[in-house]
C-alpha cells in the first residue's frame, strides 16, 4: 500500500500543495466508493472471484442437489455423465457429482482454516518481530527462517502418516502450522518500516503501549495487505491439502478432490478413459487456486493505485 | 525543571551490533518555565536525539535527565504515563505524525482516552474548543477532516493542541516548522512565543540560526554530538566566540547582506577528518561571560 | 543563450479535473543571467522548471511556447524534447541527490548516464575529473556507492554530472532545501562559479528560500498559484517589493538579528486557492490587505517600473 511508501506521501512540496488544495469532499465515502469502483473494473478481480464464487456456490449448494452422498456404493460402476449422473460414475460405483460438491466443501473449509492458523501465527510472529526489534526480532527471525527451511511437504508427508491424520481440522491445523514463514516475514517488514513513523511516536507519547499500538495503528494500515496474505494462504493451503490428500495422507473417511484424484489413480481411471472421475476435482483444484492468485493480483491493483492499468 | 546533566547516546549498528556510533556526547544543560531554549545544530548534530531521548522515545547510554530532580530513565508504566502528562513533543513532518487512515482529530481522542476519561462530554468538548483556539484554529475547521484534507500548518497545531490537553510544563518541537510554507512558518513559531509567555518551558530543535534567534532566550549549539557553545542567546549570536558558531552565522544567507567573501571555502568539503578548521575541540566548556559558555579547542588554545 | 517564454500553461490530470499548475506564463532570460523563481509550494515554479525540459509525463501541455536562442523547443512533445535534454536544456530535479542508485558506484551512473547519450564516458573523464576538483571532491568519489557519500558531496556530484555537457539552460529545482546551512553556501556559490565558467550560460534557479536568492540571483520572479506576481532585479525584489504578497512575505521571514520579544513578525492568513478551480481575477485577493473591487479583474503582468514587473492594480502603492 503506497502509505508505506514514504516518497509517494506527498513528501514533495508540489504534489502535496495539488492534493490538500483538491480534497475538500468527505473522503471516507469517496474512497470507499473509488475502491470499490476500480474494483469492479479490474478484469483480474473480477474473473478470480467469479471462479472462486462459483465453486464456493458449488460447495455449498451442491449436497443439497442430489441425494447421493460419496462414499455410498451401489451405482451403476463406471458410467460416463448422463443425466442421471451428472458427472458419471466411479469405477467401484460410487457418485462422482456427489463426491465432487463435497469434496468441494472440504477443499474450501481446510483452506480457510490453515489459512486462519497460518495468518494467525504469520502475524503474531510478523508483529512482535517487526514492532519489538532487537533480541526478540533476532530470534524469531531464527525460528521464521528454521520453519521456512524446513522441507514443508516431506515434514508433512511424515508426519501426516505417523499421527494418521482422521479429521478436516487436524489436517488444517497441520497445514497452517507449516506454511506461516513467508507470511510472517512480510508482516515484519512492512511493521517495521511503520513502526519507525512519526504517527507511532505521537501514539507512544499519548500513553499508547506495545501491543495496543500495534493492533490499532499498525494493523489497519495494514489491513489490505492483510486480506492479500490470507487469500494467498488460503490458496496455498488449497494446494497442499490436495497434495496430501492426494498422497492419501489426509483424513479418509472425508471426502475431498485429493482423495478423488486419488480413487481416479488406483482405479486406474486413466487407462480405462474415466475422464470424469478426474477432470472435474483436477479442474476444481486448479480453478480455485488459480483464481485465488489471479483475485490476488487484481486485489493488489485496486489497493495500490500505482500499479493501475488507467 | 529540566535537566540534562552529562547525557551521551552511543547507537550500536552492524550485525549483532558490533560498531558504536556516539550520537550525543556529556550533553549539559536545563529549561526553566517560560524559557524557550533553541538546540541548533546540522545534521547529525544529535539534536533530534536529544529531543527523542527527554522525551524517553530513545533510551539514555550514559548520564541523566531528571525532570523536578526525578530521574526520567527509571520511569515505567504509571510513572511514565504521568511523565507524559507534563512533558509533550511535536516532530518535524505533519504529514507522517498522523495516521493515515484515521480522521486528524483521532490524535485528540487517544489523549482523552489516556488520560482525561473522568471528564464529562461537555466538559470534554469545553477542554477541546479551548485547546483548539488557544492555537488559532476554529474546532469546526479541523474536527472531522481526514489529515490529506489539512494543511500542514493546521496539522501542526492540532499537534500542539494534543500536547496542550495536558497541563504540560516541557514541550519538545523538534523542527517543527521547517516543512511549512513561510507565511505559515512565523504564526506557528508566534504561537510558540505566546506559549512560552503563559510559562511552558519549549527546547525548539532546528537548524536555522534565525528562526532560533527569533525566539529563543538561551541557545545551545551541536556539533556531531557536543555542545560547542551556549548561553543567552543575545550573548551566542551578538557575540560568537567558537570558530563552528561563527562559520555558521556567516553561513546563513541575509536579505539585506551579501555573503562575505572568504578565503577559504566554508561547509563540508570532503570525509569529515579530525583536523578540521571547525571541529569541535577536546576541551571543556569554558565560561566567556556571564551565561555565555564556549567549549576551547584542544591544545590549550582558548575558545576566544 | 536567451529564453523567451511565451505565455506557458500546464496542466496536471487529476480525478477532480485538471489541476491549473501553470497558468499562462510569460518572460524572458538573458545570456549568462541567473533567474531566481521564488514561491510557496504549489505555486508552479516545479512545474516551469519541468515543463521547460518535459520529464514529467503528468504534465500536459496546454498552451505557450518556448523559444531557446531562437529555436522553439519541443515543450509539447516529450519524444523530439530528448535531442535538447541535457545537451541544451539540463535540469538538476528536486531531491537528486536522493536519487542516486544506490547500487551503482558513482563513476559507473555516469558512464551509463553518458552513453545513453552517445556521449564517450573514457573521452569525457579528464573534463569530468577537473570539474570534480573544482567542486572540491577527490577523483576517488568516482569509485563510492551514494551511501558513502554526505549530503553535501551528493548534490555536488549531482551539479557536476548535469552541466558535464555545458547545457545552455540550467534548471535547479530546490536543491539547496534538504542541505545544512554550510553546505548550502557552498553549494549556492557553486552555481554562480558554473556560470562565470561559462559551463552553464544561463540558470532558473527554483527555491521557497528568498534569501538565498538575494546572495546568488541576478533577477528573481516570484510565483503564486500558478501566476506570475512580480519580476525585477534581485536586490529590488527584495529591497522594494512591490506586490503585495512579494511584501507580506518578505515581512515573515525572521533574519538573524530580529527577536520576538520586540518585534513580533506577522504572517500571511488563509491558503493558496484551489488550483483545479481557481478563482476569476487576481488569485491573491482572498489574503490580500489591499484588495480592492477592481481585484476582481484579473491584473496583468506589467511593467510599473523600468525593469519591474508585477501582477497588481495596486503595485507600488
Amino acid at each position: 500500500m503506497d502509505t508505506v511508501d514514504q516518497h509517494t506521501d506527498s513528501v514533495s512540496t508540489g504534489t502535496a500543495a495539488v492534493s490538500v488544495t483538491v480534497a475538500e469532499e468527505a473522503p471516507p465515502r469517496r474512497s470507499r466508493n473509488e475502491t470499490l469502483y476500480f474494483a469492479f473494473r479490474n478484469r483480474k478481480l473480477v474473473i478470480g472471484l467469479s471462479v472462486v464464487t462459483f465453486f464456493l456456490m458449488l460447495a455449498i449448494v451442491g449436497p443439497w442437489l442430489t441425494d447421493a452422498t460419496p462414499f455410498e456404493f451401489g451405482y451403476p460402476t463406471g458410467e460416463p455423465p448422463s443425466r442421471e449422473y451428472w458427472l458419471g460414475t466411479t469405477a467401484p460405483g460410487q457418485d462422482v457429482f456427489a463426491q465432487f460438491v463435497y469434496g468441494l466443501r472440504s477443499s474450501f473449509v481446510v483452506g480457510a482454516l490453515a489459512g486462519c492458523v497460518a495468518a494467525a501465527i504469520g502475524m503474531t510472529v510478523g508483529f512482535v518481530g517487526g514492532y519489538r526489534g532487537g533480541a526478540v526480532d533476532e530470534i524469531l527471525s531464527v525460528l521464521t527462517n528454521v520453519v521456512l527451511v524446513i522441507p514443508t511437504l516431506a515434514v508433512l508427508i511424515i508426519v501426516a502418516a505417523y499421527l494418521s491424520v482422521q479429521s478436516l481440522l487436524a489436517e488444517a491445523v497441520l497445514i497452517g502450522v507449516t506454511s506461516w514463514p513467508w507470511a510472517a516475514r512480510a508482516i515484519r517488514a512492512q511493521t517495521f518500516s511503520l513502526a519507525s513513523r512519526d504517527f507511532i511516536s505521537v501514539a507512544r507519547l499519548s500513553g499508547q503501549t506495545g501491543w495496543k499500538i500495534v493492533a490499532k495503528e499498525i494493523a489497519p494500515n495494514m489491513s489490505s495487505y492483510l486480506f492479500l496474505v490470507f487469500i494467498l494462504l488460503f490458496g496455498g493451503s488449497v494446494l497442499i491439502a490436495a497434495t496430501l490428500d492426494f498422497l492419501g495422507l489426509g483424513p479418509s473417511q472425508v471426502m475431498s478432490l485429493g482423495l478423488m484424484l486419488n480413487n481416479a489413480v488406483s482405479g486406474s481411471a486413466l487407462q480405462l478413459g474415466m475422464w470424469w472421475w478426474f477432470i472435474p476435482p483436477g479442474v476444481g483444484i486448479t480453478a480455485i487456486v488459480g483464481g485465488l492468485y489471479v483475485m490476488n493480483v487484481g486485489l493488489d491493483e485496486v489497493f495500490n493505485p500505482k500499479l493501475r492499468e488507467t | 525543571m529540566l535537566k540534562l546533566d552529562d547525557v551521551t547516546k552511543v547507537f550500536k549498528t552492524g550485525t549483532f551490533g558490533g560498531q558504536e556510533i556516539t550520537a550525543v556526547s556529556g550533553v549539559t544543560f536545563g529549561i526553566e518555565p517560560g524559557e524557550v531554549v533553541s538546540l541548533i545544530g546540522e545534521s547529525g548534530s544529535g539534536k533530534t536525539t536529544v529531543g527523542r531521548m527527554i522525551l524517553r522515545l530513545t533510551r539514555v547510554t550514559q548520564g541523566k535527565i531528571t525532570f523536578d530532580g526525578q530521574d526520567v530513565a527509571g520511569l515505567g508504566g504509571r510513572a511514565l504515563h504521568g511523565y507524559y502528562s507534563r512533558v509533550q513533543g511535536v516532530f518535524q513532518d505533519p504529514f507522517s505524525s498522523y495516521n493515515p487512515v484515521f480522521k486528524a482529530d483521532r490524535v485528540l481522542e487517544m489523549v482523552r482516552s489516556n488520560y482525561l476519561r473522568g471528564l464529562s462530554r461537555a466538559e470534554w468538548k469545553t477542554k477541546l474548543q479551548t485547546s483548539l483556539e488557544t492555537v488559532g484554529l476554529e474546532p469546526a475547521d479541523v474536527l472531522g477532516k481526514y489529515p490529506h484534507q489539512l494543511s500542514g500548518g493546521q496539522l501542526q497545531r492540532v499537534l500542539i493542541s494534543r500536547a496542550l490537553l495536558l497541563d504540560i510544563k516541557i514541550l519538545v518541537a523538534d523542527e517543527i516548522i521547517s516543512m511549512l510554507d513561510a507565511s505559515t512558518r512565523i504564526d506557528v513559531l508566534n504561537l510558540l512565543g505566546d506559549l512560552k509567555e503563559r510559562g511552558l518551558g519549549i527546547l525548539f530543535v532546528t537548524h536555522d540560526l534565525s528562526l532560533g534567534n527569533y525566539i529563543s532566550d538561551r541557545t545551545v549549539i551541536l556539533r556531531r554530538g557536543l555542545i560547542v557553545e551556549m548561553g543567552r542567546t543575545e550573548k551566542v549570536f551578538g557575540n560568537p566566540v567558537h570558530p563552528y558558531t561563527k562559520m555558521l552565522l556567516a553561513s546563513v544567507p541575509q536579505m539585506h547582506t551579501k555573503w562575505a567573501a572568504e578565503a577559504e571555502p566554508a561547509g563540508d568539503l570532503g570525509h569529515e577528518d579530525a583536523a578540521d578548521v571547525s571541529s569541535a575541540g577536546d576541551g571543556a566548556l569554558v565560561e566567556v561571560e556571564r551565561d555565555h559558555f564556549a567549549r576551547s579547542q584542544h591544545n590549550g588554545n582558548e575558545g576566544e | 543563450m536567451s529564453l523567451a517564454v511565451d505565455n506557458l500553461r500546464v496542466y496536471y490530470r487529476t480525478l477532480h479535473g485538471d489541476c491549473r499548475a501553470l497558468d499562462g506564463v510569460t518572460f524572458t532570460i538573458a545570456d549568462g543571467e541567473i533567474m531566481g523563481l521564488a514561491g510557496e509550494s504549489g505555486c508552479g515554479k516545479s512545474t516551469l522548471g519541468k515543463s521547460l525540459i518535459r520529464l514529467d509525463a503528468r504534465m500536459r501541455h496546454v498552451e505557450g511556447t518556448a523559444q531557446l536562442d531562437g529555436t522553439t523547443l519541443p515543450i509539447d512533445d516529450t519524444k523530439a524534447m530528448n535531442a535538447f535534454r541535457y545537451r541544451e536544456v539540463s535540469i538538476i530535479p528536486q531531491y537528486a541527490m536522493s536519487a542516486l542508485n544506490p547500487i551503482r558506484k558513482i563513476g559507473r551512473m555516469i558512464s551509463e548516464l553518458l552513453g545513453s547519450r552517445g556521449v564517450s564516458y573514457e573521452d569525457t573523464l579528464p573534463e569530468l575529473h577537473r570539474r570534480l576538483g573544482l567542486v572540491g571532491l577527490d577523483e576517488s568519489v568516482l569509485d563510492l556507492y551514494p551511501i558513502e557519500l554526505s549530503g553535501g558531496m551528493k548534490q555536488r556530484v549531482v551539479m557536476v554530472l548535469s552541466t558535464l555537457l555545458d547545457p545552455s539552460l540550467l534548471i535547479a529545482d530546490e536543491i539547496t532545501s534538504a542541505l545544512d546551512v554550510s553546505t548550502q553556501k557552498a553549494v549556492a556559490e557553486m552555481l554562480v562559479e558554473f556560470r562565470d565558467r561559462q559551463f552553464v550560460k544561463s540558470m532558473i534557479v527554483i527555491t521557497h528560500d528568498l534569501s538565498i536568492l538575494y546572495q546568488i540571483a541576478d533577477t528573481i520572479l516570484v510565483m503564486y498559484a500558478g501566476k506570475l506576481v512580480e519580476k525585477g532585479s534581485a536586490a529590488d525584489v527584495t529591497e522594494d517589493p512591490k506586490h503585495p504578497y512579494t511584501r507580506l512575505l518578505i515581512a515573515s521571514l525572521p533574519e538573524v538579528g530580529v527577536r520576538f520579544d520586540e518585534q513580533r513578525l506577522k504572517g500571511i492568513a488563509g491558503r493558496p486557492p484551489s488550483l483545479i478551480d481557481p478563482p476569476t481575477g487576481c488569485r491573491f485577493r482572498d489574503r490580500c490587505p489591499l484588495a480592492i473591487e477592481k481585484c476582481a479583474e484579473e491584473p496583468p503582468f506589467v511593467e510599473v517600473a523600468p525593469g519591474r514587473f508585477a501582477a497588481c492594480w495596486r503595485a507600488g502603492d
